[in-house]
């Protein structure tokens, strides 16, 4: 499952670094800005059937690797 | 009227109205039935004791909250039952719809008859954002209880009554419904007194600095003249309206709110897309996840296109106009939206498609140039807003 997501985030970003390090803050390195960030919860949504609302969650909360797989895999589960 | 935030005798009042409430956060006791206190109060105030304004803005708050109270129930309903749950989408447009127009309405007669007269409701834009965030969670399913001494708090909370910042129902209920440590309150009572101090300094030194040379030497009928007023202007408006938030926070934190940010060094920003994210913040960041999140998923969804690109452009000119026509409907706000809208939009596609932006964006020479260039670039923007800059235009046109 951990695969799927990052697979997912590797995706949106386009850079292999979100698995090399996954504590790494996707905004402050300008790897993902707003729409991209939508395309992820959109991609999230398709792929696990989940739904994902902008405003829900906080940026902050999304905003490593890692942190994104804990908030999705909670959901899945 | 007592101005809040605007004259002694409010500050006076502020002063001695503060000295329970730390009292209360010191000794670790709930601080939210005392703000409820100081709200009534302060509300009254300002209100002058005018029952017909009180009672409008009472009207007005209450309706709010009849709106979120039967959608969480319709909402219920619905989704208990297969065969109406397509009815929740069009349930949903219908309650967003009455939500906003009491707003709507204060705008158009605002614009057409110069006045609102009975929805002329102090701090209506800001409080009908807070409503119609509630109206979207429920349909996001993220809230589904309102209570009304709590809806009412928020919405009324009279540090951020006038001019924000605009607060959201989930944050701010937790906020007020927690228990603060001492340790935590007297950091955040700390904190919160140097905001409302660097809060007054800078609106009432500074942003009266501001005003004063503009006034001085920004109303002739010169190009010169016109450039003064706009950067005078620009800077003013900071640090009025910068020096009001950081009171309002201030005060909010002494009452165990952390009322959200508004400001972050907005003339450091290094392209147009940082300003947003620098600038007013609490409304940037409610339009980014209220309006523009969802239009681009919405679009996306639709599968009209799969251009990203267009998708963002279009959710952006939308979002700029909204933000526009948000402070007032005049030609001057819209101007400012759509400018702003465009530029968001030339941003981007320079920022996917330019190849020497790619290669230099991080270089030290281009931030300097893309800063200098971003500031004028608001500084014109902060002209548009202040309806300076177009009127001048239209006088060098007729004249």
């Amino acid at each position: 499952m951990k695969d799927r997501i990052l697979d997912i985030i590797e995706e949106i970003c386009g850079d292999e670094i979100v698995r090399e390090n996954p504590d790494i803050n996707l905004v402050d390195e300008g790897l993902i800005d707003s729409l991209d960030y939508i395309s992820m919860l959109i991609e999230f949504e398709s792929a696990f059937g989940l739904h994902m609302s902008p405003s829900d969650l906080t940026r902050e909360e999304m905003a490593t690797p890692n942190r994104i797989i804990k908030v999705v895999d909670s959901r899945i589960a | 009227m007592m101005e809040l935030y605007g004259e002694n005798t409010f500050f006076i009042l502020l002063a001695v109205v503060l000295i329970p409430a730390f009292v209360l956060g010191y000794n670790e006791k709930p601080l939210t039935r005392y703000g409820m206190l100081l709200t009534f109060a302060f509300v009254g105030l300002a209100l002058r004791g005018s029952v017909k304004a009180i009672g409008c803005l009472a009207v007005f708050v209450l309706t709010e909250f009849v709106l979120a109270k039967s959608y969480i129930w319709l909402y219920g309903k619905i989704r208990a039952d297969e065969n109406n749950v397509r009815l929740s989408k069009p349930l949903y447009y219908v309650m967003m719809l009455l939500s906003i127009a009491p707003l709507v309405a204060n705008k158009i007669l605002l614009a057409t008859e110069g006045s609102a007269g009975l929805l002329a409701i102090v701090g209506i834009s800001y409080m009908t954002f807070k409503a119609v965030g509630i109206i979207i969670e429920v349909y996001d399913g993220l809230i589904d209880e309102v209570r009304l001494g709590e809806y009412l708090y928020l919405m009324v909370f009279f540090p951020t009554l006038v001019c924000g910042p605009i607060d959201r129902s989930r944050r701010f209920n937790e906020d007020i419904r927690r228990h603060i440590p001492r340790d935590e309150y007297l950091e955040l009572a700390a904190t919160g007194i140097q905001r409302i101090l660097l809060g007054m300094v800078y609106k009432f030194v500074i942003a009266a600095i501001f005003n004063m040379i503009l006034r001085q030497f920004g109303m002739e009928h010169t190009l010169g003249s016109l450039i003064i007023y706009t950067y005078c202007y620009g800077l003013y408006l900071f640090f009025d309206f910068a020096g009001y938030s950081l009171m309002a926070i201030g005060t909010g934190y002494l009452l165990g709110v952390k009322v959200p940010d508004n400001f972050n060094k907005p003339f450091a920003s290094k392209d147009i897309r940082e300003f947003w994210d620098r600038w007013h913040i609490s409304l940037s960041h409610w339009l980014r996840d209220y309006v523009y999140s969802r239009l681009t998923m919405k679009l996306m969804r639709s599968g009209l296109t799969r251009n990203k690109l267009l998708i963002s452009g279009i959710a952006l000119m939308a979002n700029m106009l909204l933000m526009g026509c948000w402070h007032g409907l005049s030609t001057s706000y819209i101007v400012y939206g759509l400018y702003h809208g465009v530029l968001l939009v030339a941003f981007e596609i320079i920022r996917k498609k330019s190849k020497f932006y790619k290669k230099h964006h991080k270089e030290r020479w281009f931030e300097i140039i893309s800063w200098f260039i971003t500031m004028q670039i608001v500084m014109i923007g902060f002209g548009i807003f202040s309806g300076h800059l177009l009127g001048e235009i239209q006088y060098m046109i007729l004249h």
